[in-house]
């Protein structure tokens, strides 16, 4: 393979992005835009403003000590405003008339469950497990992926004793969600869902622009040079995952200026950069798989939805607002984990070699070089038609 | 590099070529040779399988019988040989319209490894050739029809091809590009290069090509050089010829 024939076929890919306003536009203004009226809408802009959230308690355990300490956490963060309820019925109510975006169930058994906790903090068989119970706001899906989050962090800095975040407890949010959210902004938790989101339309751009070039053409000239598909695919790689790096530091510095301050160092951002770029092949692949099956480049449009709407709504950070099923789903998908391996490390402050996030990067480079594949295979078979 | 050489000056040798698209069948036992530094004319109807020769030439498409020899590679065994030694304009006016022509022809440079000292000179040749001089750094978009027909003649020549292959290479040019795209040919020719051409103006057949080949639904019903194809069939130019051969005009379809 001659890398003088990518590169050359890269940089006329760059120069298409540069010139023509509708790519411009998708790849570099759109992240730019999504990020600001995400950071403005939800966020701590400059890091000073902070959400409140309306929350129901209901604590059938009685005025028993933990869960006092527990209440009191919840009201001194700033991030809720509590309503107290004597029972789960009205509590439930409320908040079927949106007058609480979340109810938090305290278990009777909490307090047992706390001290044997403090007791034996490192030896399981010893502890009195509970589980608390939340319910969510559906129609409200951005601040409830948000409120779980805030509600362990409460937990784990509070009652529980400053517990480490992948330290396990025996009381147990219900919620699946186990982020450790600094600050009270839900910008906080939804500014790692941004990269996959701003990422995910290159599947467009790719698919019209293979599409464009099938039908004027070029495409069958390029076939017909000393060029082989191998340095065609491989320039396509190039261009597209310069573009997503650069995507990708674009929005960096737009969620920091907008109060979003990684935990973490540098080699936790330089993975986190590097998850995000090899996302960029699985982009690609499926952009390559909609040019395969498009008849013209204003069908590709149409036709890359079928990839990109599953992933927005299932991968990023919208995703914890669905049903549980939908939330499975969503882990069948390369952008759960990007948005889940950039909250580990940017947000949690895990470090670049925890399981976590090495199952997140094996599960993003996996899936990406697969997609690639097929698509590399299935554009090659229909490229000619 | 296995390279074999059927005949001496032969530059492109097509033996019975066969073409099926599902039950049609395109090209029916396509046999011909182009002998070196000679434009050939392959003329023919719309649907005649003039295109789908080319393609099975450049390796487009695969046929389902016969040979076609390069400069004595064989273009199924040896496509990227083939691809190396060709230099094709097809059809479709195949520009990148975000490019400027310059960058157009500067990119198929590249594709062919032109080596970068003199890439620079040869890009500027042939835009030079082909009057797209001044213009050369404006972004092809802004081009009319016939300047974008010829930044696609320019693409295929910037490698310095042994052999050209050109589909319809001056439709929609008006008189003068014509004119300067005739003369860049001959003058091709006259430095050894063979060049194969389609068309539909039989004005520019007889004007450039040494000899012609028309196909009529895929099958090859005549070949010589015009003078010869006059004379043999009594005829004033090539398009009393081609109405004679097919019962039609060039222009009218298949």
């Amino acid at each position: 393979m001659k890398f003088g024939h990518a590169l050359a076929l890269a940089k006329k890919d760059w120069k298409r992005i540069l010139r023509e306003p509708a790519f411009l536009f998708i790849l570099v203004l759109f992240p730019v835009m999504l990020t600001v009226a995400f950071g403005t809408s939800f966020g701590a802009m400059g890091g000073s403003q902070v959400t409140q959230f309306k929350i129901g308690v209901v604590a059938p355990g009685g005025n028993s000590t933990y869960s006092n300490q527990f209440l009191h956490d919840l009201d001194a963060s700033g991030a809720f405003e509590v309503s107290y309820f004597t029972d789960n019925q009205s509590a439930q109510y409320s908040l079927s008339q949106g007058q609480q975006q979340a109810l938090v169930l305290l278990p009777a058994g909490f307090d047992q469950s706390v001290q044997s906790f403090k007791t034996h903090p490192s030896d399981p068989g010893d502890w009195v497990n509970s589980t608390i119970s939340v319910y969510l706001d559906k129609g409200s899906p951005l601040t409830a992926q948000a409120i779980p989050t805030m509600l362990a962090q409460v937990l784990d800095q509070g009652v529980l004793g400053a517990k480490l975040t992948a330290q396990a407890s025996p009381v147990i949010l219900s919620s699946p969600s186990e982020v450790e959210v600094r600050g009270t902004s839900v910008f906080q938790v939804f500014a790692p869902g941004l990269f996959a989101f701003a990422s995910i339309y290159m599947i467009m751009i790719v698919a019209q622009s293979y599409t464009t070039d099938r039908e004027t053409g070029v495409l069958s000239r390029i076939m017909v040079t000393p060029t082989t598909s191998a340095e065609i695919v491989t320039g396509s790689v190039v261009s597209y995952l310069t573009i997503a790096l650069f995507q990708a530091v674009l929005v960096f510095v737009c969620v920091y200026a907008l109060g979003y301050h990684p935990a973490a160092g540098p080699v936790e951002l330089a993975v986190g950069f590097l998850i995000i770029t090899v996302f960029a092949l699985c982009n690609i692949g499926f952009g390559l798989i909609t040019a395969a099956v498009s008849r013209s480049a204003g069908a590709a449009t149409g036709i890359s939805f079928v990839f990109l709407m599953p992933q927005l709504f299932l991968g990023t950070f919208v995703g914890s607002a669905l049903s549980s099923a939908a939330q499975e789903a969503g882990r069948f998908l390369p952008a759960y984990y990007v948005t889940d391996a950039l909250t580990s490390l940017w947000t949690r402050g895990a470090s670049a070699t925890s399981p976590a996030v090495l199952t997140d990067l094996t599960a993003v480079v996996v899936s990406s070089a697969v997609i690639l594949a097929i698509g590399v295979l299935v554009f090659r078979r229909f490229a000619s038609r | 590099m296995h390279r074999e050489t059927t005949h001496g000056s032969v530059a492109v040798s097509i033996n019975g070529l066969t073409k099926d698209y599902c039950a049609l069948r395109a090209l029916d036992g396509i046999t011909f040779t182009i002998p070196e530094a000679e434009v050939f004319g392959l003329l023919g109807p719309n649907g005649s399988g003039k295109t789908t020769t080319i393609n099975c030439l450049t390796g487009l498409s695969k046929p389902n019988g016969g040979t076609i020899r390069v400069l004595g590679f064989d273009a199924q065994s040896q496509g990227l040989e083939v691809r190396r030694v060709l230099g094709v304009s097809p059809q479709e006016t195949a520009v990148y319209p975000y490019l400027t022509g310059e960058e157009n022809v500067r990119l198929f440079g590249e594709l062919y490894s032109v080596p970068r000292r003199i890439l620079a000179a040869r890009v500027d040749y042939v835009l030079e050739k082909l009057g797209l001089l001044d213009v050369a750094k404006h972004r092809v978009s802004k081009y009319s029809g016939g300047m974008k027909r010829r930044v696609s003649i320019a693409m295929a020549l910037v490698t310095d091809p042994k052999v050209i292959l050109l589909d319809e290479p001056t439709v929609g040019m008006d008189p003068q590009a014509r004119r300067a795209v005739w003369d860049f040919i001959l003058e091709l020719r006259d430095e050894g290069k063979t060049i194969m051409l389609t068309t539909h103006y039989m004005e520019e057949a007889e004007e450039l090509c040494d000899e012609i080949a028309i196909i009529d639904h895929g099958r090859l019903i005549e070949f010589g050089s015009p003078e010869n194809l006059d004379t043999k069939y009594h005829a004033r130019d090539l398009e009393d010829v081609f109405i004679q051969l097919t019962g039609r005009r060039i222009r009218e379809g298949a």
